[in-house]
């Protein structure tokens, strides 16, 4: 098959990195056979991974050096545990400690391991504090969400703390899920069954045109290569750490959202209200089309 | 959770130094880590799965898989949760392969 | 009694006071033909008496919900006994009219989704199966023993004569019709609108009494669709040994698949591995088929030139619309389906029909019968059995009926080709091959006559497991078929327990081919090579012209 065909959504984490990046140059740090499982998991009579679902290591980007994890999105919906979270922390400390240029993260998770409570929810924090170390740093901390579990919970905050996200249109990106957001709220605020709806609202179109994601591409490994090296330039370009000018321009345009669209209860009406034309015809355009269509209407975003 | 191991001796095919792993585990499916490992020439398979009570189903598996590729000095540890017979010989066979560097 | 004191139109005296009956009390409010949907109440327990044989459209697809539902709502002490003949139980109030006394005995075809609510009522004895059949067989009796004293069908609209349109979802309206009619039963249509001028005359409104423009449109199951994205890479495997090992094999060229994963990944695969090995143009050309939309792709890189259909498709009547040379579309450019007659096509005009089961016995008898679940079958019984009465002859059929009489001394006979594709475990690592099918124990207990059985060993030509085809044609004693059988259900216990000598024998005799046996590269069996790996991929494929229904959607 088609290399370019090869779809990043149905890549396991292991071929995502394999195929993303420059062809044999990954070194996996902490691999399979080190066994670093997961402490807790045995104890539930659940099942382990080798990798506690999360593959670390470095490689080379376009000949760059760059540090690299994936989650994977099929062992415990690639939820965030206290190894696994601890290797996405050393490999951010790491990267900033050798001064690597990028850090990729190709994120696919609900979020907290929720099987390893509190250690899962400290691991989830202790990465976002490492994610704008490292950025202090002067790494720059890319993030590719393309996976079919979405990136969700105290992990789609960490996606927003690094300093870019690159999507596709079947990725998804939010905190709270949404049969959440339903039992909590009610089927009238958010009908989780709607898959539309859901990716209406969660999917990479949405975040593209609010701003929370700066790039769109197909669902392809090639697409998403070709984009996170173009997003690590443009964040090299300029200082990679979170300063508070960046902070101040967010919280203005979370203000502008708000003020914007806040009263709307649908994407189509806030999509209609940025200027697109034909809102409806949004979701079935293929990636070139849509931002051909979106690029001069989206919202800023950092 | 149950485990389950096999040792099979008399192999004859030997593996490349560098471990490998196969498979997510998720629902249906496994993965498997194959090393290659001094053992007196034996082929030893570790599973941990999530299907209890399969003893006799995992047994004849393995013993396919050993008549098939005759591995010595192999160590191979499986994490299962709940694959058929069908998808873990799949994987097995998918584990060698890409070790002896067959096109995947 | 004297010859002449008989008489010999009761069945056209007791129509007409029925309609006598209805016409006084609707008065006024009958108009033509036309009923108000307030009134159907008033209609129904007016038309209808004790113990009526009643047709309710529960078709495969097609629902006349408003019917169904004002049948359940009716008064029991004045209608009941009712003798219910019906395609499929999909609906609730299809259980309704037994548990609440109206109906009593039942003669059926399929009941999917309400087999455990069929089981129950069975049980407490307010359900009496008359007999389970497939759906031709059922047609048939309607004009032979089962005639419809009313039948309750639906339709898209009706003009003001009463001619019906039923447009793309026809189903099995025209034979419950027919003989509804044609033995002076009353014909009763719930349509979504009446029109001035139909797009066509499906129906003639002589044959029908009563039209009712129902509130909402009827409603319709989209059953033949599947998500590419839950094909399996063992799915994908056996879906590559049917192609080589058995269409290219006896050059199959008119063919119906049961619907399921399996054969939505054969369909995926024809424009990609079947394209490779060149066979189009070679197979399956011709098709009894519901406009699946796994066949979008196949359809489009040219290897389906044509397609009969038992229904349509919720979503593809865009797409069908604009590809008149293959779907069966009428001059006024929709498509009409027939069940009846697609399932006679099915029977004697295709070489072949591959479909899925839950379990498989040593002799080969399929059956998705379980326990406290009485299904049925649909139409699967008519497909995969032999055509004993056809005639006409194709290479695949003659390849087939030579391959079952080698050696023998009988006079030559072609044979339809009948596959069973499965897994060797279902979910739950339960085997799908067994000792004694679970039909045994669900006759027993539901007092039938016979085990339901869903296609007979005797019928049952190939058996293909991710293991491998078993060829049964081949075999020449009961115990060859039995190990053949046991030598491709794996690591079940019916597998394990294969007399390994007699199977490598039987695999020496090509009797059981493995995939190397049959070129299959195992490592090639991934879901790349699906033609469309998810909903969207089949919308793209069509040009945006099919619209999967909302819960197949993620956009």
């Amino acid at each position: 098959m088609n290399n370019d065909m090869r779809s990043y959504l149905e890549s396991t984490a292991r071929e995502r990195v394999e195929r993303l990046f420059d062809a044999g140059s990954f070194v996996e740090f902490l691999p399979p056979s080190s066994r670093v499982i997961s402490p807790h998991l045995g104890q539930l009579d659940a099942p382990v991974a080798f990798d506690d679902g999360v593959v670390v290591g470095r490689a080379t980007l376009g000949g760059q050096n760059v540090f690299a994890a994936a989650q994977e999105g099929g062992f415990m919906g690639g939820a965030v545990g206290e190894v696994h979270g601890a290797k996405l922390v050393g490999l951010l400390r790491r990267a900033a400690a050798e001064k690597i240029p990028a850090v990729v993260l190709l994120l696919e998770t609900g979020g907290v391991r929720l099987h390893e409570a509190n250690a899962g929810l400290i691991a989830v924090s202790e990465v976002m504090r490492a994610v704008l170390d490292a950025r202090a740093a002067g790494v720059a901390v890319v993030t590719l969400a393309g996976g079919s579990n979405g990136v969700f919970g105290g992990m789609g905050i960490v996606a927003r703390c690094t300093n870019a996200i690159v999507m596709s249109e079947e990725g998804r990106l939010a905190m709270s899920g949404p049969e959440v957001i339903e039992t909590a709220s009610g089927v009238e605020e958010f009908d989780s069954r709607d898959r539309a709806l859901v990716w209406r609202t969660t999917g990479g179109k949405h975040r593209y045109l609010l701003g929370d994601c700066q790039a769109i591409v197909a669902d392809s490994v090639v697409q998403f290569r070709a984009a996170a090296i173009e997003a690590i330039a443009a964040c090299r370009s300029r200082s990679t750490a979170l300063g508070l000018a960046e902070l101040e321009q967010e919280h203005a345009m979370l203000g502008e959202r708000i003020v914007r669209f806040g009263a709307m209860s649908d994407p189509l009406e806030i999509w209609a209200a940025l200027g697109i034309e034909e809102p409806a015809t949004i979701p079935m355009l293929d990636a070139a089309q849509f931002v051909a269509a979106a690029s001069a209407h989206r919202m800023g975003g950092c | 959770m149950e485990t389950l191991t096999y040792r099979f001796d008399n192999g004859t095919r030997a593996l490349p130094p560098q471990p490998r792993v196969i498979g997510v585990v998720g629902s249906g499916n496994l993965e498997v880590l194959i090393e290659s490992a001094p053992q007196d020439g034996a082929c030893t398979i570790d599973i941990k799965t999530a299907a209890v009570g399969f003893g006799a189903t995992w047994q004849a598996v393995m013993q396919d898989f050993h008549e098939r590729w005759q591995l010595m000095d192999a160590s191979i540890a499986i994490n299962d949760m709940g694959a058929t017979p069908a998808v873990v010989s799949l994987r097995l066979d998918q584990a060698v392969e890409t070790m002896l560097g067959a096109p995947t | 009694m004297s010859a002449g004191s008989k008489v010999w139109n009761t069945l056209q005296s007791n129509r007409d006071s029925r309609l006598a009956r209805a016409r006084s009390v609707l008065g006024a409010a009958l108009d033509g033909k036309a009923v108000p949907s307030a009134r159907i109440g008033d209609l129904l327990h007016n038309v209808l008496e004790c113990g009526d044989r009643v047709c309710l459209e529960g078709n495969n697809q097609k629902q006349a919900d408003f019917l169904g539902k004002a049948l359940a709502g009716l008064d029991p002490a004045r209608i009941n006994e009712l003798h219910m003949l019906q395609s499929v139980l999909a609906l609730p109030e299809h259980l309704d009219v037994f548990e609440r006394g109206i109906a009593s005995k039942l003669d059926f075809s399929f009941s999917g989704p309400q087999a455990g609510r069929v089981a129950k009522l069975v049980a407490s004895g307010q359900l009496h199966i008359g007999a389970i059949h497939t759906y031709l067989e059922l047609f048939s009796r309607y004009f032979i023993d089962l005639p419809p004293r009313v039948c309750l069908v639906a339709a898209e609209a009706a003009d003001r004569h009463g001619n019906l349109y039923t447009g793309p979802n026809t189903e099995d309206t025209p034979p419950i019709v027919e003989a509804t009619a044609f033995k002076n039963g009353i014909v009763i249509v719930q349509v979504n609108r009446i029109m001035d001028v139909l797009p066509r005359v499906d129906i003639p409104g002589d044959w029908v009494d009563f039209v009712v423009c129902s509130p909402e449109p009827y409603y319709i199951e989209p059953l033949f669709t599947r998500d590419p994205a839950l094909i399996s890479e063992i799915q994908v495997l056996m879906a590559m040994m049917a192609i080589k090992g058995i269409y290219a094999e006896y050059g199959v060229q008119r063919l119906n698949h049961g619907i399921g994963f399996d054969t939505a990944a054969i369909e995926l695969l024809l424009p990609t591995y079947a394209e490779s090995l060149g066979l189009r143009g070679k197979i399956a050309r011709h098709w009894a088929l519901n406009p699946h939309p796994a066949l979008i792709p196949a359809i489009e890189a040219g290897f389906v030139e044509s397609i009969h259909s038992f229904g349509s498709e919720l979503g593809m009547e865009e797409y069908i619309r604009a590809r008149p040379d293959v779907f069966a579309v009428g001059p006024d450019g929709s498509m009409r389906s027939n069940r009846a007659l697609c399932q006679a096509a099915g029977h004697y005009a295709c070489d072949m029909f591959i479909g899925s089961t839950l379990q498989i016995d040593l002799q080969g008898n399929s059956s998705t019968a379980t326990v406290g679940r009485i299904a049925g079958f649909g139409g699967a019984p008519n497909m995969g059995a032999d055509a004993r009465g056809r005639r006409h002859a194709s290479p695949a059929w003659l390849k087939a009926g030579r391959q079952a009489r080698e050696g023998r001394n009988t006079i030559p006979r072609g044979q339809k080709l009948v596959v069973q594709i499965v897994e060797t475990f279902r979910e739950h690592m339960q085997p799908a091959f067994v000792d004694r099918l679970d039909a045994w124990e669900l006759g027993e207990q539901a007092g039938f006559e016979i085990p339901p059985v869903m296609i007979y060993g005797d019928d049952v030509t190939h058996i293909l497991t991710e293991e491998g085809i078993a060829n049964l044609l081949l075999c020449r004693s009961d115990e060859e078929r039995e190990q053949a059988i046991r030598g491709v259900a794996g690591y079940t216990p019916v597998g394990m327990a294969r007399d390994k000598r007699m199977v490598e024998n039987l695999r020496d005799r090509g009797i059981i081919q493995r995939a190397e046996d049959i070129g299959v590269d195992k490592r090639l069996a991934t879901r790349d090579l699906l033609a469309a790996r998810n909903m969207k991929d089949l919308v793209r494929a069509s040009g945006g012209l099919y619209a999967p229904p909302r819960r197949f959607r993620n956009w």
